[in-house]
């Protein structure tokens, strides 16, 4: 399939800016400049750049705490992003909730969740109400290959199939589930195979390939949107880091870690788009440079944001306390 | 005015809202073209249609969790759990998804969805079905709970939750359905946070709510005869707790007992009888008194079921114990 140079750099672009923001987040945590938890999905990229390029701004997704790429490539405000990782006022959730949650009603993210599966009842909700409005939102849950053994993942899926409603379940398997390989948490590893029993199709693609990934969400996305139903979408990858920062890995030998790197999905668009002639390396660097100008200006921001108060401590638990 | 029972106020509210506001819609098991488990969603699948009035599989945190997402997504959802009993299977999408949306939000993603759900308190359910679990609700901030006791606030106070920008649990009693009462012309919304004197009267103030309100109204009638005036305090609504309604009772009465199906522990009761510690301090002249279940299971064979929940002469006799107390005993 060929594809528009736009497209291609678009998604080269997305899948940098996270790698470098999650980078730069984890730098930042290393040297005690942040509070609390940070999980990134550097190695991951493709799969948030692939599906979310397949996506409309009016399209809704729900993520999980492994999020921050989900929403970059949904179309967050790095800066407001960086704020809510520095426990900044000016942050998605004025610096309250932290890494794990991101709302942008203005581009689509309902939320980043700290509960496993808990995103999943909710994107076939919004689905739901998307069909009920008459539009043509169509819904994403990503979702890790860890919130397969949940409830909410058999609930979500068969009220979704039952009901033929605009919605993708996005499952980035990326063979572990916090310390757990999915040879402990899962008798068959191929995510998608649980598809058909619940109505609906599935389809596994190479969550490493970015193009790969935009190709299947597209068709899978536009079939959801036609009417055509729900599709269960598993994105093969691995996550280069630990499950957290701080993470010591004992559970994983070095030797796999390596053999994936080797399949970074970034390097793979580079050298296509240069093979392709549809960017040089002079180009791509120079794209580079700006992202991460982006970057640190996100950065700036959120250290000269001021501190939450007291006030914000207690407003917007209900409507009549929200500022 | 008009007369109905109270499972067919809980139906015209959602018969009213459904037809009022086209963002409303029902789902839950069996609401559809079974027309509700107790049916208080009869009629409503042909009237608006089965996208509006959607039957689901069992599958309690999917309903409410799909509520939550039609609620961030514009709708204002009403989900139904047919038991009181079951809402643990949905716990984590209304404590940890609809709870707490709009502060992880900045206040920028609200979450106006309702949970209906029934407690079969007093009917025979047993220890699986007749829970009354409103504490565990009340406990979490970013929740609001209402609890009606005649059909009149069964209607209104659904209304009010399906108007309200916040997720909202409206528990029904499942003892009350085939109960009748007046219901009003109009609107007839009931505002939620404001507690409703059921009846006047100067000596003790009976806080209750649910079914539990008309065994209070039973006991002040039987206190009646003995020269004590019991005023009764319907609840109506959890959280927010009507404090300045407690206090104000209590202020006249100087007495306060607390009546609940719930056990006692944690409950309801204590939130009410730390209030009157508190702020109600000057205002005491006799210990609090609770009357509530038994620290153990429901039964479901009725002679336990009566011991079970407080009945009017249980709490007649707690009444007259704090009538009789003086604020000087046992502390000479
Ligand atoms: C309901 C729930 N149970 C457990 C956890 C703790 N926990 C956080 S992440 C995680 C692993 C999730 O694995 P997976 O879904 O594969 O996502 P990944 O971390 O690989 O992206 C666990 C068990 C949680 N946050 N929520
Ligand atoms: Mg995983």
């Amino acid at each position: 399939m060929r594809h528009a140079r736009e497209t291609l750099l678009g998604l080269y672009a997305t899948m940098v800016r996270i790698r470098e923001f999650e980078l730069c987040a984890a730098r930042l945590l290393a040297a005690n400049r942040l509070p609390g938890f940070l999980h990134t999905s550097v190695g991951q990229e493709a799969c948030a750049a692939g599906v979310c390029a397949a996506l409309r701004r009016e399209d809704r997704i729900t993520t999980t705490h492994r999020g921050h790429g989900h929403c970059i490539a949904k179309g967050a405000d790095l800066g407001r992003m960086m704020a809510e990782l520095f426990g900044r006022r000016t942050g998605y959730a004025k610096g309250r909730a932290g890494s794990m949650h991101v709302s942008d009603p203005d581009c689509g993210i309902l939320n980043a969740n700290a509960i496993v599966g808990g995103g999943l009842p909710m994107a076939v909700g919004a689905a739901y109400a998307a069909r009920l409005q008459g539009g043509e939102a169509v819904t994403v849950a990503f979702f890790g290959d860890g919130a397969v053994a949940e409830g909410t993942f058999h609930e979500s899926l068969t009220m979704a199939a039952l009901w033929a409603l605009p919605v993708v379940f996005v499952c980035e398997n990326n063979l572990y589930a916090e310390m757990s390989h999915i040879s402990l948490h899962m008798k068959d590893p191929d995510v998608h195979h649980r598809a058909p029993a619940y109505g609906l199709p599935g389809r596994a693609v190479d969550g490493n390939d970015a193009v790969a990934v935009y190709e299947a969400a597209s068709a899978v996305v536009e079939r959801a949107r036609a009417g055509g139903g729900p599709t269960l979408l598993e994105c093969k990858t691995y996550r280069w880091r630990g499950h957290f920062e701080g993470d010591p890995q004992r559970y994983r030998a070095r030797e796999e870690v390596a053999e994936w790197m080797e399949r970074d999905p970034i390097r793979r668009l580079r050298a296509a788009l240069i093979d392709g002639a549809a960017a040089t390396e002079g180009d791509l660097d120079r794209r580079r440079q700006e992202i991460l100008a982006q970057i640190e200006a996100a950065v700036a921001f959120a250290e000269s944001s001021p501190e939450p108060t007291a006030e914000d401590l207690l407003s917007d638990v209900t409507a009549a306390g929200t500022s | 005015m008009a007369t109905m029972k109270y499972w067919q106020a809980v139906q015209l509210a959602l018969k009213e809202e459904l037809a009022r506001d086209p963002s409303v819609c029902v789902l839950g098991e069996d609401v559809g073209r079974a027309g509700g488990a107790f049916g208080a969603t009869a009629g409503l699948l042909g009237a608006f249609g089965a996208e509006r009035v959607r039957d689901t599989p069992i599958c309690e945190a999917g309903i409410v969790g799909v509520a939550v997402g039609a609620a961030m997504a514009g709708l204002r959802p009403v989900a139904e759990v047919m038991f009181m009993d079951f809402l643990g299977l949905a716990m984590d999408q209304l404590v940890n998804q609809a709870a707490k949306l709009r502060h992880m939000s900045a206040g920028r993603i609200g979450v106006p969805m309702v949970v209906r759900t029934i407690c079969g308190a007093g009917r025979q359910t047993g220890p699986q079905h007749g829970q009354s679990f409103e504490a565990w609700l009340g406990h979490v901030p970013g929740l609001k709970v209402v609890w009606g006791s005649t059909p009149a606030d069964a209607r209104g106070l659904l209304k009010a939750a399906i108007r309200d920008a916040d997720p909202v649990v409206v528990i029904e009693s499942l003892s009350l359905w085939g109960q009748s009462g007046d219901v009003p012309e109009g609107d007839g919304v009931v505002p939620i946070g404001r507690a409703a004197v059921r009846r006047a009267g100067r000596d003790v103030t009976v806080v209750a709510y649910g079914s539990a309100v008309h065994r209070a109204l039973a006991a002040a009638r039987t206190l009646e005869g003995e020269g004590i005036e019991a005023e009764v305090l319907d609840l109506r609504t959890l959280n927010p707790l009507d404090e300045d309604g407690v206090l104000e009772s209590l202020h006249r009465t100087r007495r306060l007992v607390v009546v609940h199906d719930a056990v006692g522990p944690c409950g309801t009761g204590a939130e009410i009888a730390a209030l009157a510690a508190g702020k109600g301090y000057r205002d005491l002249d006799a210990p609090v008194v609770r009357v509530t279940a038994p620290f153990t299971l429901v039964p479901f064979v009725p002679a336990l079921e009566q011991l079970y929940f407080p009945q009017a002469e249980r709490i007649a006799d707690a009444v007259r114990s704090v009538v009789r107390a003086r604020r000087s005993e046992g502390r000479s």
